[in-house]
């Protein structure tokens, strides 16, 4: 009934040990574009509800969902529909073959 | 030592309760959430079933509460692993709005103010196992617990109960919801520990 309940969203940085779990590197600093309203921005930015049932992240524009997370004992479910891509920043192929 | 050591685990009343398997006992209400909570105002809330057919049955605020009520006490198993027992409801069976419904699907799902969307068999709603409610402990249902109106199917886990229902959509064939999309349990019985898919 409080503002409190109401806005008990956490921002996206809460998303960092979750999905360190998955991907190989911090991905709240992914910059995705939101499939409902457009608008782009890092991980971070979302407005994010959990972590039980599942994390949720919501578009700080249009509250739209653009990623759930589950954690189950034995696995885990990510869904990313509402993200129409993902731009994850990575050094340079050849950096990253240590060439 | 016997008389010390008795009354550490719990309160007398919650002695010999036999609890759905992984469950454990709270005497508080935890508000779990997976967005902003809707503000619904009654003027313009409303109740709908859509059929299979495209058929809508549709009802204001007024016409629910001048609907017969029941005031069913249950047990609350979420799938968060807590559970609450003997809490009192006040709301419509769902065999009242049906009533009038003509339908031959076997599969409903129910749509919420704020997008939240969760599936069941149609039968799980029938014969005295769900409501439309409107008040929780003699008080009308805060917007914390799915105030103004909630779909109560206790004998699910309390994600199937759908908080700030809107409406219900008969199907000819199984739609998933919101959770059950996203790694939970199709159907989610508490006694078989449906949790996840695959359990
Ligand atoms: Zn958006």
């Amino acid at each position: 009934m409080t503002a409190s309940i109401e806005d008990a969203y956490q921002d996206g940085n809460a998303l960092a040990g979750p999905l360190r779990e998955i991907f190989a590197v911090d991905m709240t600093a992914a910059e995705g574009r939101c499939a409902s309203c457009g608008l782009t921005g890092p991980l971070a930015s979302l407005r994010v509800y959990g972590p039980e049932p599942g994390w949720v992240a919501r578009c700080p524009g249009c509250e739209e969902v653009l990623l759930r997370l589950v954690r189950g004992p034995q696995a885990a479910w990510l869904d990313l529909r509402g993200i129409v891509n993902l731009r994850i920043s990575l050094p340079a192929e050849a950096e990253a073959a240590g060439a | 030592m016997g008389i010390i050591s008795r009354g550490f685990r719990g309160r007398p009343r919650d002695e010999g309760v036999k609890l759905p398997p992984g469950q454990y006992l709270t005497h508080d209400f935890p508000v779990l959430s997976a967005g902003p909570t809707p503000r619904v105002r009654l003027d313009t809330w409303e109740f709908t079933i859509d059929t299979e057919t495209g058929q809508t049955h549709r009802w204001t605020w007024r016409q629910l509460l001048d609907l017969p009520s029941e005031t069913p006490t249950v047990d609350l198993h979420c799938v968060t692993k807590w559970s609450k027992l003997g809490t009192s409801w006040k709301g419509v069976s769902l065999d009242v709005l049906m009533e009038d419904v003509e339908t031959t699907a076997e599969y409903a799902l129910v749509y919420s103010y704020g997008g939240y969307t969760t599936n069941l068999p149609l039968q799980d709603l029938l014969d005295g196992q769900a409501w439309i409610t409107y008040e929780y402990d003699g008080e009308e249902l805060a917007p914390a617990h799915g105030g103004p109106a909630r779909l109560l199917v206790p004998h699910l886990y309390l994600w199937k109960s759908a908080k700030w229902v809107r409406g219900i959509r008969l199907l000819n064939e199984d739609w998933p919801g919101f959770w059950e999309t996203a790694g939970y349990h199709n159907y989610g019985d508490p006694w078989r520990e449906q949790r996840y898919q695959g359990d």
